[in-house]
C-alpha cells in the first residue's frame, strides 16, 4: 500500500482521475445519445425510427457511467457527494425525471399501440431536453461554487441552453457517422446550426471561471503556465475551424471523413474537460472542499482500486466489443 | 408532514417501484436463456415464439428497473447524506462493485442480445444472453449483501461515529446475506412464473393455441410448483434467522407483545399501539412458539422488551410489519393452491394445457402479479421492521436524513408518484397488448427465415 508513498495522498488522486475519467466519458456518450433526442422534433417519423435504431444498443450503456460517476463520488468522496446533491436538490430531481422519461420511451414508442407513439416520441423528446437542460444548468451552478444568487442562476440558464446545444451538436456529428442519405445531410445542417453553442458554450466557461474565481485566474494567467496552457485554447481553436471547413463539404459523395466532425468533437469535449479539471483541481467542491479532505478511508478505497484495475479494461473491452458489432450505418433494430 | 416522513415515503416510493422489475428481470434472464438452449437442443420453433415474446418483455421491465436504479442511487445523496457520511467505508465499496462487476456487463451486452442476434454467431448472442442473466444475478447479489449487512452488520468497527471495514469476508457474508439471497432469487423466479404463467393463460383464454403459449405456460406453472416450498421452507430458515438477529422485528410480524413461553400464532388482529396489546385477535394456541422454537412451551420475544426506560420505542411500528407479513404469507399460500392444482390438472390424463379448466386458467391471469404482491409485502415487512433503525445498532433512520426543505421533498414526491402510477398503468397495458397483438399472430408468430432475405424485420422493434 506504501508503495506510491502515503496512500492518503495519492488515492484520493486515482479517485479524482477516475471520476473525471467517467465523468468525461458520460458526457461524450450519453451527450450524443442525448443530443439525439434533442433533435427529434426537427426529425421526420421515418427518420426518428432510424436515430433511435443508431442509439438503441448504445444508450443504457452510455447511462451506465453516469451511475460509475456518481457511484465514485458517493464511495470516494462521500462528504463532496452530501453537500453536491444537496445543494442541486431541484435540478438532480428534473434530470431523474428526464432520464426516466427517454429511458422508458426508447421501450414504449417501439411497443406500445401505434396511436400512442406519436406521445412516447414526445416523452423521449422532453425527457432528453429536461436531463440536457439539468445538466447544464448544474455545471454551471458547480462552477459558481454553488451559492444561490441572480447572477449564478442567470449564468446556469445560460450553460443550461448552452449544454444542451453542444449535445445536440455532438448528437448530429453522430449522425453524419451512423446515418446517410436524406437524413445526413439534415444532420450536417443540424451541426452547422449547432456548432455555435459549443463555441459559446465553452467561451462562457473559459470566460467566467478565472473571472469568479482568483485563484483559477492565478492558475492560467501566471507565467510560465499561460504558455505552457496556450495550447489547449489554440487545440480548441484549431478543431472548431477545422469542424466548420469539414461542415462545408459533408457529405462527400463517397462518405469519406464523415467520422470525422465525430471524432473533432470528442477531441474537442475532453479538450474542453481538461481545463476544467485543471481549474477545479483540488476542489471537488469549488472552493470549500478539496479532494484530500473528502475521501474515505484509505482502507476502503484501495479495496475499489484494485477491483477497478480488474474491471475497468473489461468494461471498457466489452464496450468497445459493443460499438464493434453494431458499426457502420443503421439499420432498421430488429431483435429477430 | 416532515422532511423525515416525507424523504422515508419517496425511498420508499421510489425502491418499491423500482423492485418491481429487476424482480422480473432477474429470473426472466436464466427462463430465457433456457427457452433459447431448449431451441438449440430440439430445434421446435415453439421456443422461438416463447423467446420471441419475452423478450420484449425482458426489454421494457429492463429500461423501467434501469431508470428508477440510477433515481435511487443519487437519492442517497440528496435524501440520505448520513447514510454514505456514517457508513459509507462499508456501502461504498459494495455499490461500487455492483456497478462494475454488474451494471456495465448487463446493459453492455444487453444491446447485443436484444439487437444482435443477426449481427453476431449464434454461440457469442448466447453468450451475451448469458451475461446478462448473470450480471443481473450479480446485481442481486451486491445489493443484497449491502441490505443484509444493514440488517445484521459485521466485519467494521466505530471510530468517532464512522464505521471502517475490518474484514471484509464478514461484511460480504454477514449472518443474513445467504438466506435474504436465496429468499430474494426464489421470489424473483416465482415472480416470473406466475407472470409467464398468467400472461399465457390471458393469450389462451383469447384464443391463442400456438404451442408457444402452451410451452410458457407449462414453464410458468412448472416453475411456480417447484419454487414455491423451496420459498416456504427458505422463508422459515429467514425468519428464524430473523429471530436471531432482530427479535424485535419477528416481535411484531407475529403481533406479540409480552416476552413468554406458549404464544398463539395469530391468524387475525388489530394490533394496538396505544394499549400496547392486539384487538380482535384469532389465533391458534401455541402457533408461534411451535414454528419460531419448535415446542409448545418455547419463549418468544415480544415488543415490550424493546421500550426504553424513558419510554422510547425502539422497534418498529407493529401494525404494517404485521400486515405485511400476512399479506406475503396469504399470497404464497395462493401461489401454492394455484400451482399445484394446475400441475394437477395438466399432468391427469397427460392432457397438457388442454386439461386445464377454465376458472384456474381465469385466476391465473390477475395472479400473474402475485409476485409482485408477495416481494413487496415481503420487502415492508423486512425494511419497515427494521426501523427505527437505518442500520441496525449503529445508525438510525433519522440521523441519516438530508437537511431540504419539507415542501421541496414533498414537491418532487408528488411528481415522482405520478410518473411511476402512469409508468406502471403503462408497462401493465403493453404486456396486455402485447399478449393480444402476437395472440393475432402479428410479427410475433413468424418463424425463423431460412435465408437473410426473407428476414422480416419490423422498424425498431
Amino acid at each position: 500500500m506504501d508503495l506510491f508513498g502515503d496512500p492518503a495522498t495519492w488515492l484520493p488522486l486515482a479517485f479524482a482521475a477516475l471520476l473525471g475519467l467517467s465523468i468525461l466519458i458520460y458526457v461524450v456518450l450519453d451527450g450524443f445519445d442525448l443530443g439525439v433526442g434533442v433533435l427529434f422534433p426537427f426529425a421526420a417519423p421515418d427518420e426518428k425510427d432510424r436515430m433511435v435504431a443508431s442509439i438503441g444498443p448504445f444508450w443504457d450503456a452510455n447511462e451506465t457511467w453516469l451511475v460509475l460517476a456518481i457511484g465514485i463520488l458517493l464511495v470516494a468522496f462521500p462528504s463532496a457527494h452530501g453537500t453536491i446533491l444537496t445543494a442541486l436538490y431541484l435540478p438532480v430531481a428534473v434530470m431523474l425525471v428526464g432520464l426516466i422519461l427517454r429511458g422508458v420511451s426508447f421501450e414504449f414508442r417501439a411497443k406500445a399501440p401505434i396511436r400512442h407513439k406519436g406521445a412516447w416520441d414526445a416523452a423521449f423528446y422532453i425527457g432528453s431536453m429536461m436531463t440536457s437542460l439539468s445538466q447544464g444548468y448544474m455545471l454551471g451552478m458547480y462552477i459558481m461554487g454553488l451559492e444561490v444568487t441572480a447572477f449564478t442562476l442567470a449564468f446556469s440558464a445560460v450553460t443550461a441552453v448552452f449544454l444542451t446545444v453542444a449535445y445536440s451538436f455532438i448528437g448530429a456529428t453522430w449522425l453524419i457517422l451512423k446515418t446517410d442519405g436524406a437524413l445526413q445531410l439534415k444532420a450536417v445542417q443540424w451541426s452547422k446550426g449547432g456548432i455555435w453553442g459549443v463555441v459559446l458554450g465553452m467561451g462562457a466557461v473559459s470566460l467566467a471561471s478565472p473571472l469568479v474565481s482568483e485563484r483559477i485566474f492565478d492558475k492560467w494567467f501566471s507565467m510560465p503556465e499561460f504558455f505552457l496552457l496556450l495550447p489547449l485554447p489554440l487545440m480548441s481553436g484549431a478543431l472548431i475551424v477545422l469542424l466548420w471547413l469539414a461542415l462545408r463539404r459533408l457529405p462527400t459523395s463517397d462518405d469519406s471523413f464523415a467520422w470525422f466532425p465525430f471524432a473533432a468533437t470528442i477531441v474537442l469535449f475532453v479538450l474542453g474537460f481538461f481545463g476544467m479539471a485543471y481549474s477545479f483541481y483540488p476542489f471537488i467542491v469549488p472552493e470549500q472542499l478539496t479532494i484530500y479532505e473528502a475521501a474515505s478511508a484509505p482502507e476502503s478505497l484501495f479495496i475499489i482500486l484494485i477491483g477497478t484495475l480488474f474491471v475497468l479494461p473489461m468494461i471498457l473491452g466489452y464496450t468497445a466489443l459493443a460499438y464493434t458489432v453494431f458499426r457502420g450505418k443503421a439499420t432498421a433494430l430488429s431483435y429477430e | 408532514m416532515d422532511t423525515l416522513i416525507l424523504s422515508r415515503i419517496q425511498f420508499g416510493a421510489n425502491i418499491s417501484f423500482h423492485i418491481l422489475f429487476p424482480t422480473i428481470t432477474i429470473a426472466l434472464g436464466w427462463v430465457l436463456l433456457f427457452f433459447k438452449l431448449r431451441f438449440a437442443r430440439t430445434g421446435d420453433q415453439k421456443w422461438v415464439e416463447a423467446y420471441r415474446f419475452w423478450v420484449k418483455v425482458f426489454a421494457l421491465s429492463f429500461a423501467m428497473g434501469v431508470v428508477s436504479g440510477i433515481t435511487m442511487s443519487f437519492q442517497f445523496g440528496t435524501n440520505w447524506p448520513g447514510f454514505m457520511e456514517s457508513v459509507g467505508n462499508i456501502a461504498g465499496p459494495l455499490l461500487a462493485y455492483e456497478v462494475m462487476t454488474a451494471f456495465f456487463l448487463e446493459a453492455v451486452f444487453l444491446g447485443i442480445m436484444l439487437f444482435g442476434m443477426s449481427k453476431v454467431p449464434s454461440w457469442l448472442h448466447t453468450l451475451s444472453t448469458f451475461l446478462v442473466a448473470f450480471g443481473t444475478t450479480m446485481s442481486a447479489f451486491w445489493i443484497l449483501v449491502l441490505n443484509s449487512w444493514m440488517h445484521t452488520p459485521a466485519g467494521f468497527e466505530m471510530r468517532d461515529g464512522v464505521a471502517f471495514a475490518t474484514d471484509w469476508w464478514a461484511i460480504i457474508f454477514n449472518p443474513s446475506m445467504p438466506y435474504r439471497l436465496v429468499h430474494m432469487l426464489l421470489a424473483s423466479g416465482l415472480t416470473v412464473a406466475f407472470l409467464l404463467a398468467g400472461l399465457s393463460a390471458f393469450r389462451w383464454l383469447i384464443g391463442d393455441r400456438s404451442n408457444g403459449v402452451r410451452a410458457t405456460l407449462k414453464t410458468g406453472m412448472t416453475l411456480g410448483a417447484v419454487l414455491i416450498p423451496l420459498q416456504i421452507i427458505a422463508g422459515d430458515f429467514h425468519g428464524l434467522n430473523t429471530l436471531e438477529h432482530q427479535p424485535q422485528k419477528v416481535a411484531a410480524m407475529e403481533g406479540n407483545w409480552e416476552t413468554g413461553p406458549n404464544v398463539p400464532l395469530i391468524l387475525f388482529a388489530i394490533p394496538n399501539e396505544e394499549t400496547r396489546s392486539n384487538d380482535f385477535e384469532i389465533g391458534i394456541p401455541n402457533g408461534a412458539s411451535l414454528i419460531l422454537k419448535h415446542s409448545l412451551d418455547g419463549v418468544v420475544p415480544g415488543l415490550n422488551d424493546f421500550v426504553a426506560e424513558d419510554g422510547t420505542v425502539m422497534h418498529p411500528p407493529v401494525a404494517p410489519v404485521f400486515y405485511s407479513f400476512r399479506i406475503m404469507v396469504a399470497t404464497g399460500m395462493a401461489m401454492l393452491l394455484l400451482s399445484w392444482s394446475a400441475v394437477f390438472f395438466m399432468a391427469r390424463k397427460k392432457r397438457g394445457v388442454e386439461g386445464l379448466p377454465k376458472p384456474l386458467l381465469w385466476a391465473m391471469v390477475p395472479m400473474a402479479f402475485s409476485g409482485w404482491v408477495a416481494t413487496l409485502a415481503g420487502w415492508y415487512t423486512t425494511e419497515i421492521g427494521r426501523q427505527p433503525w437505518l442500520v441496525q445498532g449503529v445508525l438510525t433512520t433519522e440521523a441519516a436524513v438530508a437537511d431540504v426543505p419539507a415542501p421541496m421533498v414533498a414537491s418532487t414526491l408528488i411528481v415522482y408518484l405520478v410518473i411511476y402510477a402512469a409508468l406502471l398503468a403503462a408497462y401493465i397495458g403493453v404486456l396486455f397488448y402485447l399478449a393480444r397483438k402476437s395472440t393475432k399472430g402479428e410479427p410475433l408468430g413468424t418463424r425463423i427465415p431460412a435465408s437473410a432475405q426473407a428476414q422480416v424485420t419490423v422498424a425498431a422493434e
